[in-house]
């Protein structure tokens, strides 16, 4: 079965792994630890789509109606168990 | 001053038998609090060494008097261990993943290791749950066979066993667990599997939810009361603890005589019963503890949880000085940025005032005013005097008093509490306090009567009508707060809503039917006309007149609204009244024939209607340009000019509706009799044809859904052309279209059910069909479809209902009734949430929206770093409207 990949959906925004480099940037350019940036569940589709691992930071940039893109940052991170 | 503390971290844990011993003074026996005499029994519930409630006594353990002891708790030792309810979900889950021999966790070494490994990972914070444990298998360590566990409501365990007797057949054996089993297997529990299962054993072992030794709350707690007849009167809390300890009294007593099992085990039960009922009255699956009278009781859950509890009733409630509340009612002649204060207010409430050499003259004639202003006229006066040193001295009028006195004593560097006066900014509030709008600071304006008085304009944002609306009022104390109350909160700085970006403060009903009689088509005044309109508005100096008749000037209306106008507003749009005509002709020579269409070059009214879409509130086109042009004072001073134009315009021919505004003539109530019957007639058609089958169902309908809809717009077809009839014979003579056109109040629609025909009451979208067998009302036949006997009334407001449509017209009625009562009471729920979300998050100064521990939730602001407030209706630049007032022209 071919599976659908989430990321070419229209509605589904560009999600990049960053390199370490940029995430330090990142990180210093909002004076922030890394646990203060958004988080996104490691099983969440886009995130499996892109293949990134807890300890990855995305960056999503999503088409915005006012702003025209606008760019977010998530800290991928483990589902806790419920 | 203390340096404030960070709160490290929060650990939460159960208190330990010793830990209740140690903390406990005095061990309590007696099931009584006072003897006849009044004085406490030694042991009893209200032991002098708990604590001090009555004054002039002291404490026997601390020696301190009332209000200085915080209370001693004491103890009661059970006859035997009882589960503690709010526990029971934890000890649920502790003995399904243990086992009931060892008391070791039921999983193997490999499958710990499964967990374990997580705790490298900085991750994750996972315990292990009932889930990750197979029902019933075998102990790996001890190799004991487990047990089903079915937890009861509120309080008991059964082990459920299957044994297969010598015909092959299984049976299940229940067997009820006791308190005393449940401890001692919570005992068997090592140290290491609790720190698995998410449990810190230093501070909460698990036997430690079953209770042995009960502690018993300081008698500040739960102070008596003495009853007007001298009678006492004890706290619910005590009640239930004399009931605690007469069963535990009673349960020693058997058991130490040796009853028999069956006596002890109901006494246990009722223990436990009273225990559950003494921490949690509300538990379900147990009848509620009930006082004599029969409420229940008030116990320790109860005084913490919910609305009126300890932290939502009385930690995150705030009460405040300063504050007054009374009923409010209009006055159109106050500036929106103005309330009018009555003066018994004024007089109560006041502003601290620090004497300077500059000042001590006009404060000493404060003093001697004292605190009883007479009438508005006079200059304020003041309550208090503040000494330097903290003692305050409360000034008295009359020749008795000390106001001339204290007059004299007064030096700079004392405080004065002086009374409002005129200008005063105050923060005025009506609940519920659902947006920012809710509380504006207004500048005070002492006045007779005893009403808060408000521009009318200021109603939408408050949602204040003056059918007996109160609202509250707060004095700004400092100067902080005074600046604060001036720049961010006043009424100007909140004209513009940040919910859509547009103004939410505008005209509204007579502002708006008031400039629409006034602005539609083209009137002409004679100067004693023109000044007559433009009284109360801020004109400086009359227009040139627009017209000269035989040496006499006149002016224009459009004129008349011209002159409030700032003279640098360019705007074209379409009016609420234009009615869309096909083709469109305002750019005809004659121009639009409802006069629709609004050209304002350079603050030249040019053609065109003023009404609704040009000034109402959560519209008010204009109102928005002037705000981006000139700021926010000048758009404050033109809604007051408009709303006093728009009254004086209304007044220049009066404005009023009456039961003959309805009257239709002859022909018209022949029109729609004929119109309605013959709606009857073809939804009896209809009717017929259905019932012959010959109806075609509508793709994806029943036959009946599809007769049910042809009804339905049938009958609302035949609704709209009376309401048709109607407005053709009724024109703008008619306020109530006038109201209507203007966007003020009403509808079409509201006209057309008053002349015309109410039409179809339906619920949830459909004709009424509930009620009797097969029928609505026992009035009709059985499996009647006709109009009448499904809710349409033929009648108009005017002509009067027949007593059947009345009765389908409340059942429509209720409908709104309902939904609007379900509605607040959800969206109340919602908001709730939503602020308790939300209440600390802050846009920092890096434009990034942030939580209180500095974590990031949106990168800009909203994603596009825009207040939208300061957006054009949502878009960040007006393009059209910066264009249109660049060029003048229509784009």
């Amino acid at each position: 079965m071919t599976r659908l990949n989430v990321l070419l959906h229209e509605m589904v925004p560009d999600h990049q792994i960053m390199t370490p480099e940029e995430v330090a940037d990142l990180l210093q350019s909002f004076g922030i630890d890394e646990d203060q940036l958004p988080k996104i569940y490691h099983d969440d589709p886009a995130v499996k789509a892109c293949k990134a691992v807890p300890g990855n930071v995305l960056r999503i940039i999503r088409k915005s109606q006012t702003a025209g893109e606008a760019t977010s940052y998530r800290l991928v991170v483990r589902r806790p168990k419920k | 001053m203390t340096v404030p503390k960070r709160v490290g971290r929060i650990e939460f844990g159960l208190l330990s038998p010793k830990q209740i011993r140690d903390m406990s003074v005095c061990k309590v026996i007696w099931p009584d609090t006072y003897d006849d005499d009044g004085f406490p029994y030694p042991k009893g519930l209200m032991d002098p060494s708990l604590g001090v409630i009555d004054p002039g006594l002291r404490c026997k353990t601390c020696g301190q008097k009332q209000g200085e002891c915080p209370g001693h708790f004491g103890h009661i030792d059970l006859a035997k261990p009882v589960i503690h309810v709010g526990y029971t979900r934890l000890i649920r889950k502790l003995l399904r993943v243990t086992c009931r021999e060892c008391g070791r966790l039921l999983l193997d070494k490999e499958e710990i290791e499964k967990f374990s490994a997580l705790e490298d990972d900085p991750y994750s914070d996972e315990t292990i749950g009932e889930k990750d444990v197979k029902k019933e298998r075998v102990c790996p360590y001890c190799g004991e066979q487990q047990l089903k566990i079915n937890f009861e409501k509120p309080t008991s365990f059964i082990e459920v066993a299957t044994e297969t007797d010598d015909a092959g057949k299984s049976h299940k054996i229940e067997h009820k667990l006791t308190s005393a089993d449940i401890r001692e297997r919570l005992e068997r529990i090592p140290d290491e599997d609790l720190r698995l299962l998410g449990i810190d054993p230093e501070v909460a072992r698990p036997e430690w939810a079953v209770l042995t030794v009960l502690p018993v709350p300081p008698v500040t707690v739960r102070p008596s009361i003495i009853l007007e007849n001298g009678q006492r009167s004890e706290d619910d809390l005590t009640h239930k603890l004399v009931d605690i300890i007469r069963i535990n009294q009673r349960f020693k007593e058997n058991q130490d005589a040796g009853a028999p099992q069956l006596i002890i085990e109901d006494l246990w039960e009722l223990l436990q019963y009273h225990v559950t009922t003494y921490l949690d009255n509300e538990v379900a699956g147990c009848p509620p503890a009930r006082h004599r009278s029969g409420r229940p009781l008030k116990t320790l859950s109860q005084r913490l949880k919910g609305k009126d509890g300890r932290f939502r009733g009385s930690l995150s409630g705030k009460r405040v000085n300063f504050s007054s509340r009374t009923v409010i009612s209009p006055d159109p002649n106050l500036s929106v940025g103005e309330v009018g204060v009555p003066l018994a207010i004024a007089n109560e409430m006041s502003v601290p005032v620090r004497v300077t050499k500059q000042n001590i003259e006009d404060m000493r004639t404060m003093i001697r005013i004292g605190p009883n202003r007479p009438t508005l006229r006079d200059p304020c006066g003041a309550n208090y005097v503040n000494r330097p040193d903290g003692r305050r001295i409360r000034l008295i009028a009359g020749p008795e008093g000390n106001c001339d006195t204290v007059a004299e004593m007064i030096e700079p560097g004392w405080k004065v509490d002086r009374q409002l006066r005129d200008g005063d900014i105050v923060l005025f509030n009506r609940q519920p306090s659902l947006h920012r709008m809710s509380i504006m600071s207004h500048h005070i304006k002492v006045m007779n009567g005893r009403t808060f008085r408000l521009n009318p304009a200021v109603c939408p944002p408050y949602n204040a009508d003056f059918d007996g609306d109160e609202m509250n009022l707060h004095v700004p104390q400092t100067e902080e707060a005074r600046a604060e109350a001036e720049l961010l909160v006043a009424v100007q700085e909140n004209i513009l809503s940040p919910r859509f970006g547009a103004p939410i403060i505008g005209g509204l009903h007579d502002h708006i039917s008031g400039i629409f009689t006034l602005t539609n088509q083209t009137k002409w005044f004679n100067k004693s006309e023109f000044l007559y309109l433009m009284k109360y508005t801020k004109m400086e100096h009359l227009p040139e007149p627009g017209k000269v008749v035989d040496g006499v000037p006149y002016w224009s209306n459009k004129q008349a609204f011209s002159v409030i106008l700032p003279k640098d507003v360019s705007m074209f749009y379409k009016a609420t009244c234009c009615q869309n005509c096909n083709p469109c002709t305002k750019d005809s020579k004659e121009g639009c024939p409802n006069d629709a269409f609004v050209r304002i070059v350079d603050g030249e009214l040019l053609s065109g209607t003023i009404d609704k879409k040009s000034v109402g509130a959560m519209d008010g086109t204009i109102l928005n340009r002037i705000i981006r042009l000139h700021g926010t004072g000048r758009a404050k001073e033109y809604i007051d000019d408009l709303t006093k134009l728009a009254i004086r315009g209304i007044m220049l021919q009066g404005f009023s509706y009456g039961i003959n505004d309805t009257d239709l003539g002859k022909n018209e109530h022949k029109q729609i009799r004929e119109v309605l019957d013959k709606a009857e007639d073809d939804a009896a058609q209809k009717i017929k044809i259905f019932e012959q089958g010959h109806l075609e169902p509508m793709p994806g309908r029943t036959p009946e859904e599809t007769l049910e809809l042809q009804l339905m717009s049938e009958l609302g077809k035949a609704r709209d052309r009376t309401g048709d009839i109607a407005s053709r014979k009724l024109g703008f003579e008619n306020s109530a279209v006038v109201m209507a056109v203007s966007g003020a109040r009403g509808s079409m629609l509201n006209m057309a059910q008053m002349a015309g025909c109410i039409g179809q009451q339906a619920v949830r979208g459909e004709r009424l069909s509930r009620g009797y067998e097969d029928r609505t009302l026992p009035h009709f036949r059985r499996g009647d479809k006709g109009a009448g006997a499904h809710g349409f009334v033929r009648n108009s407001y005017k002509s009067g209902l027949t007593p059947t449509e009345f009765f389908f017209h409340a059942i429509g009625g209720r409908e709104g009734l309902v939904d609007t009562a379900v509605r607040t009471s959800q969206s109340g729920y919602l908001q709730r949430r939503m602020i308790n979300a939300l209440q600390d998050l802050k846009v920092a100064y890096d434009g990034t929206v942030r939580s209180t521990g500095g974590k990031i939730i949106q990168f800009i602001y909203g994603e596009d770093g825009t207040d939208p407030a300061k957006s054009a209706s949502g878009l960040p630049v007006d393009v059209k409207g910066i264009a249109e007032s660049v060029l003048k022209e229509e784009i």
